[in-house]
């Protein structure tokens, strides 16, 4: 089922939690809300579960407007942070919950109740723990439960308020492989909030980068990490390093260092206006000798080797700010630099971003 | 055999020092009740304790210690549910006069009540026309003693309630739950414990009243006396062994009572066992 959301507005008090926010979701998509604490997600997947009202606004499924439903009447299942299993219900009484609370002539009788718990069990490969209490499973398999418990009521949407975030790191990668294939299964429209980068280029089909209430960016994995829209999903999405630098004509000055930049050529930007050039750290070029001009000396301060990469942390000569260079573990090798040591950083592969211009 | 550690420092000063503090305060005093009942032969012992007015006493102050504090288990449920989960202007206010049944001499309580409930008083008049009599009768005692009893429901739930997150009620609705089948399937259950502490300080409370009863019961033999009542009138006569009798009775079914809510807690605690 398709979600369309249109000019959402919502404030807390002074706090604007979103500010006339627009998105629509085509049916069976698994997406993303990724951003930062704060940045209004979570209240955007409340507002769509209908579990808060938007000030101004319009949410509709399918096309049919939903504002004003209450949370159970729009059919969506809604898996909690803490997961809010019932502690004083059995595994199977919480899966249960949603088919037994129905109105008597909707209920389904108890053999199908019985039937329909165990083949969600199963679903989420917790079948032998029927007749146990939340407080004896672990935080994995609470979570497993809390899912079933929102598929049982047959839901036209999916949603999940930062699914993984109380896990650790091992079973969190776990859960979120399976997750994945259980859509690939089921196909149900799901919406989940997270602020890790990682889980949601990883899971999700499309990514919405919220920030401050607004939408940054939409699109698929790849595009929103290959092709940033601006600075803040630049930034949001992995490590980067940044040079603050001038306009001049089509160039850019870093430092003592000049880059060209031919796309700023005709944009007629004033001279000397500030600029940011950014780089992934896996992006900056390392040498040990400087060959051009467009390269900034540095000092290498700490070489940290992680699996087949090296990250070098990198002290500029000229300014002192500190730059992340990653390296495969050959290239290190062909260096040879050691801790104290001068290195040049090439300037290439850079992205640019200059205010009020669209690059 | 090798001493268990525990990580706890101190375990046997803690338990030496409990004991020594539970003897003083309550079971040498209560061990006298009954030394001093073992003075009787069995026969005037069961004599004393089965005589219909002290029987008749009985009954009165259990069943209306048990129906003021059902009446408490209602009222001071939903009391604590408005206190909670509404905000109003004079709730603070409303709030701290909860525990003044504690604070006041239960006298001034009894008194209070009887003014009232009285054939000429304020509610007793109009009473009084439908065909109700409060004052006087075992009502009275029932309306003294859910006076006394009322902090107790409230205090002890009003914290758990507190706690309780929102997410669970969130959760019920999205499944697609009712408001009541909410609060009877998600949130009445969480508060059980709770209530059903609350529900057996207000009886036990109540059992030992003595105070505000005595002006609103009338205290007539076999109809409004209860039994402290009735210990008291034979401690007044002297009859220190009489009143042991009464006294150690009432105490052991009081104590079977509270044994009973007491496993009836940790039963529903280990059901639900937190981690």
């Amino acid at each position: 089922m398709s979600i369309k959301v249109e000019h959402i507005t919502k404030n807390y008090g002074d706090f604007q939690a979103l500010k006339d926010l627009s998105l629509d979701i085509p049916g069976g998509e698994l997406v993303a809300l990724l951003g930062p604490s704060g940045s209004g997600k979570t209240t955007l997947l409340r507002i769509i579960a209908g579990l808060e009202q938007p000030d101004s606004g319009r949410i509709t499924f399918h096309g049919e407007d939903a504002t004003s439903q209450s949370v159970g009447k729009r059919q969506v299942g809604f898996v909690f942070q803490h997961y809010a299993l019932f502690r004083n219900m059995t595994v199977f009484e919480n899966v249960a919950f949603g088919l037994r609370v129905k109105p008597r002539r909707e209920r389904l009788p108890e053999s199908v109740i019985r039937a329909k718990v165990h083949q969600l069990l199963k679903l989420v490969q917790m079948e032998w723990y029927a007749d146990r209490y939340p407080s004896q499973l672990s935080g994995g398999q609470r979570q497993r439960i809390a899912l079933a418990r929102a598929l049982a009521v047959e839901p036209k949407v999916l949603l999940l308020d930062e699914p993984f975030g109380a896990l650790d790191a091992k079973v969190r990668k776990e859960l979120r492989r399976w997750i994945r294939q259980l859509h690939d299964e089921i196909h149900i429209t799901s919406i989940f909030v997270t602020h890790d980068q990682e889980e949601a280029l990883e899971v999700a089909d499309r990514v919405v980068v919220m920030n401050n209430g607004r939408i940054e960016q939409i699109g698929t994995p790849e595009e929103v990490y290959e092709h940033p829209a601006n600075l803040f999903v630049y930034q949001f999405l992995g490590d980067i390093n940044l040079f603050q630098g001038r306009v001049d004509g089509n160039r850019i000055k870093v430092g003592n260092s000049e880059v060209a930049f031919p796309e700023l050529a005709g944009m007629a930007i004033p001279d000397d206006k500030t600029a940011i050039a950014y780089a992934r750290p896996h992006e900056l070029e390392v040498y040990g000798e400087s060959h051009g001009e467009n390269a900034i000396e540095a000092e290498v301060r700490h070489v940290r080797v992680i699996g087949p990469t090296v990250r070098l942390e990198l002290r500029r000569r000229d300014n002192g700010g500190y730059l992340d260079a990653e390296l495969s573990k050959e290239r290190f090798h062909e260096l040879k630099v050691r801790v104290g040591e001068r290195v040049f950083v090439e300037l290439r592969n850079l992205k640019i971003f200059v205010e009020d211009y669209q690059i | 055999m090798r001493k268990t550690q525990s990580i706890l420092p101190g375990f046997g000063p803690a338990l030496g020092y409990t004991l020594t503090y539970i003897s003083l305060v309550l079971l040498i005093p209560l061990a006298m009740v009954f030394l001093k009942t073992l003075t009787m032969s069995w026969e005037t012992f069961w004599r004393t304790v089965t005589d219909p007015r002290v029987l008749a006493s009985y009954r009165l102050s259990f069943l209306a210690s048990f129906l003021g504090a059902s009446i408490n288990g209602i009222f001071g449920l939903l009391l604590a549910w408005v206190l909670v989960r509404y905000r109003f202007p004079g709730q603070r206010i409303i709030d701290a006069l909860l525990d003044l049944p504690f604070a006041m001499p239960t006298a001034v309580a009894g008194i209070a009540l009887t003014t009232l409930y009285s054939t000429n008083g304020w509610f007793g008049r109009y009473l009084e026309n439908i065909g109700i009599k409060v004052a006087y009768t075992p009502l009275g005692v029932v309306v003294a003693l859910t006076f006394i009893g009322l902090p107790f429901v409230v205090r002890t739930i009003q914290p758990v309630l507190q706690d309780l997150d929102k997410e669970y009620e969130e959760a019920a609705a999205s499944l697609g739950a009712s408001r009541w089948q909410t609060f009877s399937r998600v949130i009445f259950p969480a508060l059980v414990p709770s209530w059903l502490t609350g529900f057996a300080l207000a009886f036990a409370r109540a059992l030992g009243e003595y105070g505000s009863v005595v002006f609103i019961s009338g205290n007539m033999p076999m109809r409004t006396e209860i039994t402290p009542l009735l210990i008291r009138t034979k401690l007044e006569q002297f009859d220190y062994t009489g009143a042991t009798a009464i006294a150690l009775v009432m105490m052991i079914i009081s104590f079977i009572l509270l044994l009973i809510i007491n496993l009836l807690q940790n039963w529903n605690r280990r059901r639900m066992a937190s981690h």
